[in-house]
């Protein structure tokens, strides 16, 4: 029970890029055809879990214990990149078919601060490792889904007459304030 | 080019936010307020601009493979001590900006630049473009966020204007999506007129 309100809660209520403002990047970057939106989903769903694993136990077993809670931010970001590299280099090796998949954008998940923003929230909130395990992967499904809406949505806006200096990044942007719009009548639901 | 267009370049013609679209998390996540953006800004500026420096500075020293990651140490340790700073003399304005204040160290503008100028450029310049393009960043959060306090509390700076409340949206996370929007939109119609 008390995880269903946690997956309903990060994927629906607390939306990462819709409430939270964090993965905006990739999240305007790539959003322009829901094939690329699908693979960079998949990405980040699987580096992001990865990395709350990670940085959990360094956080719980290295810095707490030493008293070292100053250097979470630096070793946080240095785990995920080289987490990042590491992913990358032994998909290339052992499962070359999902590598071709999500391949291109796992380089571009480093400088996703969605990644780096849920570890630390996951020590924030003071969830235990399957609580935050949990959480991470309900966060990166929300992801997912609102970087897929969303490309279906400017999938369909490339036919549309918008007028000239709204072209682009600002149609965009306001198209992604309609879904946060809607996004909030969740708001209640937990 | 010199100094003088180095440093003007971050604030208009290659502005951060507006133009180039860089940074765009805090942009519209701490722009609740004028007040919290311009906190925002001065963080990332000190951050930027420092970084910029030290990695103007040991540019010989970095092995060609191992920069990026060389490159968010600098950036990490920088941030840390903003973090440690504002904690201790500006609690209110750290609790505000909570978790983005961490996230400074993946701001795209900051390893941006250090990638793309700092590397290349000698101390000096590399320190004037990072105030330029802090200066650039600043601004656009300032902006930002008056706007959205403007309309979303009727008030600047804290200072009410009209004693009602204010359109709550803008306040709330759609607004800041829906304001960046319509500001970038203004610009660009006023640099086809121009």
């Amino acid at each position: 029970m008390e995880f269903i309100i946690i997956i309903i809660g990060a994927i629906l209520v607390n939306n990462i890029v819709l409430a939270q403002f964090l993965g905006i990047c990739p999240f305007l970057g790539v959003s322009n055809k829901i094939s690329t939106a699908v693979g960079m989903s998949g990405a980040v769903v699987f580096v992001m879990t990865l990395a709350t694993f990670v940085t959990f136990i360094i956080q719980e077993y290295l810095l707490n214990p030493f008293g070292l809670g100053f250097l979470q931010t630096i070793s946080f970001i240095l785990v995920i990149a080289a987490l990042v590299q590491m992913v990358e280099i032994i998909l290339k090796k052992i499962a070359p078919p999902l590598y071709q998949a999500l391949g291109v954008f796992l380089p571009l998940i480093t400088t996703n601060c969605a990644v780096l923003g849920v570890a630390i929230m996951v020590i924030q909130q003071n969830y235990n490792l399957v609580g935050g395990l949990v959480f991470t992967m309900a966060t990166a499904l929300g992801y997912g889904l609102a970087l897929i809406i969303f490309a279906g949505l400017r999938e369909q806006m490339e036919l549309a007459n918008i007028p000239k200096a709204m072209k682009g990044s600002p149609i965009a942007l306001i198209t992604a304030g309609i879904l946060s719009l809607a996004f909030m009548g969740f708001a209640g639901l937990v | 080019m010199n100094q003088l267009q180095n440093f003007t370049k971050g604030l208009i013609k290659e502005n951060p936010v507006f133009v180039l679209l860089l940074g765009m998390c805090p942009t519209l996540g701490v722009t609740t307020s004028a007040i919290n953006g311009l906190g925002m800004g001065l963080a990332t500026l000190f951050v930027l601009s420092l970084s910029n420096v030290i990695i103007s500075l040991l540019k010989t020293l970095i092995p060609d493979k191992v920069r990026i990651p060389a490159f968010i140490v600098v950036i990490a340790s920088l941030v840390t001590i903003v973090q440690m700073v504002m904690e201790a003399y500006v609690p209110s304005l750290y609790a505000s900006l909570g978790l983005f204040i961490p996230l400074i160290v993946v701001n795209c503008i900051i390893l941006g630049r250090a990638e793309a100028f700092a590397s290349k450029n000698n101390v000096f310049s590399s320190f004037i473009d990072g105030l330029g393009m802090g200066l650039g960043f600043t601004l656009a959060l300032t902006l930002l966020g008056a706007t959205r306090e403007l309309f979303g509390a009727y008030s600047i700076f804290g200072l009410k204007l009209i004693p009602t409340d204010g359109i709550l949206v803008f306040v709330l996370a759609p607004g800041a999506f829906l304001a960046l929007g319509l500001i970038i939109g203004i610009i660009n119609s006023l640099k086809k007129t121009a």
